[in-house]
């Protein structure tokens, strides 16, 4: 009996291997280390600098971040926190940062609607006025917003990262539809779309074309701008991003771990002295 | 088996332990979750305070072009109304004369403009009293008056008369050019 | 025992609020020197962990609706705002998401101890039933909980679960329209969906106070299901269970804290962070982890009102319990062969859970096809839930009533005292 209980909760746990997805199929994500992972980790200043330049001169052309205010990156955590400034709407290289940025008004006097440099309290702005635009100028497809996007997908930064590094030549066998392009870690069916030997290939088509390109993005610090480094440097700001509270939420939880242990360990101490002398 | 009859007898404290050791556990159990409690509190607390958006001052830049002499336009700011008065000579010289009489919140007209720049006044529109928007022109200084419960103020925007303990509050504020002003 | 009243006012306010609104008395009756069983175990703790786990959604669920706009355009950005610009917003929306797991893990558990020991048994019956209708509510109140957000998942799994009332004959359409506000889920149905989960705790609330009104009558059940005999049964409710439930409560909330600061977002789903398309499905509609097993009852059946309808007799199952079980026996500490299909239960329950997660048509064992079966390859997810759910149907009409008749119990103790000194716990 009770090895038929060990069998059943074998084939059990076997299920929760394989994902949920039926015909769809995908490359498991790379294997990467952030300096974030874990319970002690934290955002690297200088990747996310980095990263946000690959997302400013790269990806915002098509994707916005409708969340994100250009004075998020000067709070404690972002990527051009100052200690000068407690008030990022104060940091002066935050109100640089937008200042090169245009972003729509209207004039106060005439109503029209006008374009003026961007100021810290000002959101980053969207690429397109809305999502028809936004389609029509991607062949139908709509770039997602970026916000949250590392919260947004499983396997978070890890899937972003080899995604926009995982762009491969389709193998042969595979019919590319026009205007898509093949990517092994994007989940799909390619089972229709295949004539080669043996399974389908992993992976799905993608509307983006490959965006990341060796040295399409200076880093200011030197770093060498390989699609690998690209990639990782804006893996991690989106997960900033997408998080920017997480160095706190870490450093408070250390914090509620160690005393609720001492606080469980009193309240274990006090319940054994209370029934001591209670036969139980 | 030393078993005391529990239920006759509910004395938490059972005989035969060291009392002293026993209370120090219950003592230090109790303050330490009495600390847990008040540090969870915080958050419940702090949330209310204004938040990030809120705090990220909004700052409003003006054209002083729209003001014409002896005029004041009123714009939203912080929610408030913020007075931009361009000032007249005379009324700069009443103000000025006025620098030493008796106030009640003593201020001297320098003290509430930009130096080299006396005929513009950035005043909040809020009178110190209850918080009523103040008329312009109003009252016989020819500053402003407060209709609610008449508090007069001269054209320095000091009070002079009525219930308002302060003068109208002079916001944060810079000249970006001579045209131009940035507040907040 | 609702015995009489030990409490003597000791000083003069107390005597003056005791003859005008005796309070004092009332705790003290209630909390302090309630006789309690001395034998009660840790899986007895659950009943104030969960009463800790409501207050604590009802304030950081207050205090999220002071920033939370229930409006389609607005609610995905207002919970991000939250997250992001309100002080110590992220603490309290991922508490109060994660609570919500977390007051559903300890009522699994609280329920499936009440199954164990027979809590549900006369003269419990009364106090069992209010516990089914504190279920029922925390059910509503966690599904309109999670529509909120408005990310892909809220939306469909909306969607999905509203669309179920429309299998009722004749007057299904009727309701989901009224249901709905519209001809779809949309902001109406977003904004009623909040007042409502802004409503239901306080009536869970108010359940609450007469499932422990109900439970002070008879007193508590305890391991070995045998009646308190004399005080020497007993023990005062403070400190003895005070202390030990705020022990078990420390406990509890470790594993509460490691979700809420390590992995707050382990037990809900990616999808929900983006943010709602009526016109675009996920490719897998999931509810929360707590409702798979229903889930998967649902799909099991081929047919959408049998599945509604056994969907909701699951949940009904629980609520007919005192009157199916023919034992006379109350624990199945004694009842050696209820406590193993009490254990194979607790593992259909478990298997279905599984299930409700998985697409009905995967492979359970991967890469092996068997034959069809009426509509569904036998080795797929679908048949495996529908085995479970027979199962779980089967232990409470089938098991449950006929083994209360045929077991053979162990020896049950004549007090509780007496197992303390001679037997070892099970």
């Amino acid at each position: 009996m009770l090895r038929k209980g060990f069998a059943i909760a074998a084939l059990g746990f076997a299920m929760l291997a394989g994902p949920a997805l039926g015909a769809t199929t995908f490359e498991e994500p790379k294997d990467v280390h952030w300096s974030f992972e874990g319970p002690f980790g934290k955002f690297d200043k200088a990747q996310l600098q980095r990263g946000y330049k690959v997302y400013r001169e790269v990806c915002s052309a098509c994707h916005a971040m409708n969340l994100m205010y250009f004075r998020n990156l000067g709070q404690p955590g972002g990527p051009f926190y100052d200690e000068k400034y407690p008030n990022p709407n104060d940091n002066p290289y935050v109100k640089s940062l937008a200042k090169d940025i245009q972003v729509g008004d209207i004039d106060s006097e005439t109503g029209d609607a006008i374009k003026r440099p961007a100021g810290s309290a000002d959101k980053f702005p969207s690429p397109f006025p809305n999502e028809p635009a936004a389609r029509a100028s991607n062949g139908g497809a709509l770039p997602p917003d970026l916000s949250v996007i590392a919260k947004a997908r499983e396997g978070g930064p890890a899937y972003i990262y080899s995604l926009l590094s995982g762009f491969e030549e389709a193998p042969a066998g595979l019919t590319v539809p026009p205007g898509k392009h093949y990517n092994p870690y994007y989940p799909g069916d390619l089972s229709s779309f295949w004539t080669g030997k043996g399974p389908a290939p992993k992976g799905g088509f993608i509307s983006m074309p490959p965006p990341l390109g060796p040295n399409k993005v200076t880093f200011d610090d030197g770093s060498p701008s390989t699609v690998q480094q690209q990639a990782k440097d804006v893996s991690a700001f989106l997960m900033w991003a997408a998080e920017p509270k997480m160095e706190e939420r870490k450093r408070f939880g250390l914090g509620a771990m160690i005393y609720l242990l001492i606080l469980t360990g009193l309240l274990y101490a006090s319940y054994r002295a209370i029934w001591r002398n209670v036969s139980h | 088996m030393a078993d005391t009859h529990v239920g006759e007898h509910p004395d938490p404290h059972v005989s035969g332990d060291d009392p002293s050791r026993r209370d120090f556990i219950y003592i230090a159990t109790g303050a330490v979750a009495a600390g847990a409690v008040a540090s969870l509190a915080w958050p419940f607390i702090d949330q209310m305070n204004p938040a990030g958006d809120t705090l990220a001052l909004a700052s409003i830049e003006f054209d002083l072009g729209k003001v014409a002499a002896g005029q004041q336009v009123t714009v939203k700011w912080r929610g408030k109304p913020l007075f931009v008065r361009n000032r007249t000579e005379k009324e700069i010289a009443a103000a000025v004369k006025d620098d030493h009489a008796e106030l009640r919140d003593p201020q001297t007209d320098a003290e509430r403009h930009k130096p080299g720049k006396p005929q513009w006044l950035v005043l909040v529109g809020t009178c110190t009293h209850l918080g009523c928007v103040p008329t312009f022109g109003g009252g016989e200084y020819g500053g402003w008056f407060c209709p609610c419960h008449g508090s007069v103020y001269d054209t320095s925007g000091r009070i002079r008369k009525g219930p308002a303990p302060k003068n109208l509050a002079v916001p944060d504020y810079a000249f970006l050019s001579d045209t131009k002003i940035k507040v907040g | 025992m609702s015995g009489h009243s030990t409490y003597e006012p000791k000083t003069g306010i107390e005597r003056w609020l005791d003859t005008r609104l005796p309070v004092i008395r009332f705790a003290m009756d209630t909390m302090v020197d309630f006789p309690t069983p001395k034998n009660l175990n840790y899986w007895w703790t659950f009943g104030a962990i969960l009463s800790l786990m409501l207050v604590f959604q009802i304030v950081t669920g207050v205090v999220l609706a002071m920033h939370y706009v229930p409006h389609v355009d607005y609610a995905f950005a207002s919970v991000e705002r939250i997250m992001r610009d309100v002080n110590y917003g992220w603490l309290i929306r991922y508490m109060h998401a994660n609570g919500a797991s977390m007051f559903f893990i300890a009522v699994y558990v609280h329920i499936f101890r009440n199954l164990y020991y027979g809590s549900y048994k006369a003269p419990r019956e009364v106090l069992w039933l209010l516990g089914c209708v504190i279920y029922l509510l925390m059910m509503a109140t966690a599904f309109m909980g999670y529509v909120l957000p408005w990310g892909q998942m809220s939306f469909h799994g909306a969607v999905v679960i509203t669309n179920l009332l429309g299998a009722l004959p004749v007057i299904g359409d009727a309701i989901t329209t009224w249901l709905w506000g519209g001809f779809a889920v949309d902001d109406p149905t977003l904004n009623r969906f909040f007042s409502l989960h802004y409503l239901l705790p306080f009536m869970i609330a108010g359940v609450v106070g007469l499932h422990i009104w109900a439970l002070h009558v008879p007193g508590n059940n305890n391991p070995t299901g045998v009646n308190v005999k004399s005080k020497e049964d007993t023990v005062p409710f403070h400190p003895y269970y005070t202390v030990k439930d705020a022990f078990a409560i420390g406990v509890f909330l470790l594993m509460f804290a490691y979700f809420v600061f390590y992995s707050p977002n382990a037990l809900g789903h990616a999808d929900n962070y983006i943010p709602a398309n009526p016109l675009v499905t996920p490719q897998h509609i999931v509810p929360e982890w707590y409702f798979l097993p229903f889930y998967a009852i649902l799909r099991a059946v081929p047919n959408k009102l049998g599945g509604v309808l056994a969907m909701f007799g699951a949940i009904g199952c629980l609520f007919v319990l005192p009157w199916l079980d023919t034992s006379k026996v109350r624990s199945m500490r004694y009842r050696p062969t209820a406590k193993l299909y009490f254990f194979i239960f607790v593992l259909a329950c478990i298997v279905l859970g599984f299930c409700g997660a998985r697409l009905p048509d995967d492979p359970v064992i991967p890469g092996v096809t068997s034959f069809i079966l009426i509509d569904s390859d036998l080795n797929s997810f679908v048949w495996l839930s529908r085995i479970a759910a027979l199962y779980y149907f089967a232990y409470f009409l089938v098991i449950t009533p006929i083994l209360g008749l045929t077991e053979t119990p162990l020896p049950v103790p004549e007090s509780i005292s007496e197992p303390v000194l001679t037997e070892k716990k099970d």
